[in-house]
């Protein structure tokens, strides 16, 4: 259970926005999220919202998904929902009591808050749901290269390595720490129970050995990358080539034209 | 058949801190170009330290190594040498660099720097030698350690490599994943002609060598065909090997006076030596 953590959030799927360029999907989230906060108003942000909607239709992730991920940060929209709540005070009256107001004004405001972190939340799952890590890493790592031009080509390339091998990592080291926990279990340690300074001094024996055995596996592993004539980012050539194809031009164009919508609305209303 | 690997009068030895530790002691040995040679010790015989040294990851404090007459200290030809020579080591999850298994074969094929087309067939085929294809898109932590030690394997053989020098490639593995990994090695050997230099301790594993060669303490004592070697059950003893039970048990018949020979290795074969002797002495 604990292993499928790093592809817990996957959903394997063959669907149009599956298939996109996780190149094409990082940078049109970077462009819904702006035009998240461009919006100035409620028909620019149902644009907006209409766009991302449809994307969600499209990813063939079913909605129980989102919804999941949605109850983890149903405190914070609450909490911004009742500040904004009192804090506009423009429009009429509807309820006033001691110090505060509430107004048609601050209502509106409240869910529009609202409406805007929730659609951020769920474009951003979108992303990780329909992009494997791996394939993030090398969106990065291509939509980084440019800052080769001023001297940190091997910074984009480091970068990506080590994200690379924290992600093949992850589960390893999981695994382990399940082990080191059984064994310390077995030897008599409590980590159950206790206030919580001591339950976090019961971590200490977990922790060191873990750390202990990470730069074991780290110098292995330094030697087997070089035995595999690893020599930096310097003449290194990958398998897997990333290439924009048709529905990633339909994919800008769409999001283009919402955009350039989402501005005209803001003006003309 | 000429030499791949020349090892001249190697000396090695490392600081541990003020001690200076030898290893290896004027070492000598040569690699024929397509053997199966199998290197059996027991820990800190210098059997690792050798497998480093074959591919230049460590370099000799005296003596010389060539690897198809370029030494491995020639800082230019590192990474050719490191092409040819692929080394695999014992623990698999210490050797894999990406979480999809086809990804990880490209790395060494990646940092040559061949073309994407060229490193594709090359995943391919090495995948296919290792008969780990069909798990071309899984990844590493959901397969068994047999497997995650083919997939070490052709992440080397994807190099296009001329030997590979295993280092206990079986140590942390169960029986049905060592059995697997034996297969592989000797199949690599046979079809695709790669010279095998397999450093273990399970005598079991030498069986179908061309040739063994016993080591302890930093020194090759014994040199020769697995027969010969398995019928010197004294010296294998000696060195700390563990004996596998069914040529203890032909040694032990000898020890007791039985007109047995214990070159054999396989339990039908150990089977018919015991049946054998026993009607030759009813005769």
């Amino acid at each position: 259970m604990l292993k499928d953590i790093t592809f817990g959030q996957y959903f394997e799927s063959n669907s149009f926005i599956h298939k996109l360029d996780p190149r094409t999907k990082m940078l049109l989230l970077i462009a819904v999220i702006v035009f998240i906060f461009v919006s100035q108003n409620a028909v620019a942000l149902s644009l907006v919202a209409l766009l991302i909607f449809v994307s969600m239709i499209l990813s063939k992730v079913p909605l129980k998904m989102y919804l999941k991920n949605l109850k983890a940060i149903l405190p914070i929209i609450i909490f911004t929902m009742i500040i904004n709540l009192f804090y506009n005070a423009s429009g009429d009256v509807i309820l006033s009591f001691w110090k505060l107001t509430i107004t048609t004004g601050s209502i509106y405001r409240a869910l529009y808050m609202a409406a805007r972190i929730l659609l951020l939340i769920i474009a951003s799952a979108e992303l990780t749901y329909t992009t494997t890590p791996n394939d993030l890493t090398d969106a990065i790592e291509k939509l980084l290269s440019p800052l080769k031009f001023i001297g940190l080509k091997n910074a984009v390339h480091t970068l990506a390595m080590m994200m690379t091998i924290a992600l093949r990592f992850i589960p390893t080291l999981i695994e382990e720490t399940q082990k080191i926990m059984n064994a310390q279990k077995a030897r008599g340690a409590d980590l159950e129970n206790g206030k919580l300074i001591e339950r976090i001094k019961a971590l200490i024996p977990i922790l060191i050995p873990l750390l202990i055995s990470s730069v074991r596996r780290a110098y292995e592993l330094a030697e087997a990358m070089e035995c595999r004539c690893y020599n930096g980012g310097e003449g290194r050539q990958r398998m897997k080539q990333l290439k924009y194809k048709s529905n990633d031009f339909t994919a800008f164009a769409t999001v283009t034209i919402v955009c350039s919508a989402v501005v005209a609305i803001n003006i003309i209303l | 058949m000429d030499n791949i690997i020349e090892v001249k009068n190697v000396t090695f030895e490392y600081e541990d801190g003020e001690q200076k530790e030898t290893v290896l002691n004027d070492f000598s040995l040569d690699i024929k170009r397509g053997s199966f040679t199998v290197v059996l010790g027991h820990n800190g015989s210098g059997k690792s330290t050798l497998a480093k040294l074959l591919n230049g990851l460590y370099k000799p404090t005296s003596g010389d190594i060539s690897v198809d007459g370029i030494s491995t200290a020639d800082e230019k030809n590192e990474i050719e040498i490191k092409r040819r020579v692929g080394l695999v080591f014992q623990n698999p999850d210490n050797q894999l660099v990406a979480s999809i298994v086809e990804e990880d074969v490209a790395f060494g094929p990646e940092n040559l720097g061949h073309s994407p087309e060229a490193i594709r067939t090359e995943v391919d085929e090495a995948l296919k030698a290792v008969d780990m294809y069909e798990f071309r898109k899984s990844t590493p932590h959901r397969l068994s350690g047999g497997q995650k030690q083919r997939v070490a394997i052709a992440g080397i053989i994807a190099m296009k490599p001329d030997c590979i020098v295993l280092d206990e490639p079986t140590a942390m593995l169960d029986p049905k994943g060592r059995a697997e990994i034996i297969s592989t090695i000797k199949k690599l050997n046979r079809e695709n002609g790669i010279t095998v230099v397999l450093i273990t301790h399970f005598m079991e594993e030498a069986v179908d060598a061309d040739r063994v060669i016993v080591m302890d303490s930093g020194k090759i004592v014994a040199d020769s065909t697995p027969k010969d070697i398995f019928s010197n059950i004294k010296l294998l003893k000696d060195v700390g090997l563990d004996v596998p039970q069914t040529t203890e048990l032909l040694y032990r018949l000898k020890l007791g006076g039985m007109n047995i020979s214990t070159d054999v290795i396989s339990i039908e074969e150990s089977a018919q030596k015991i049946y054998d002797a026993i009607h030759l002495e009813e005769i």
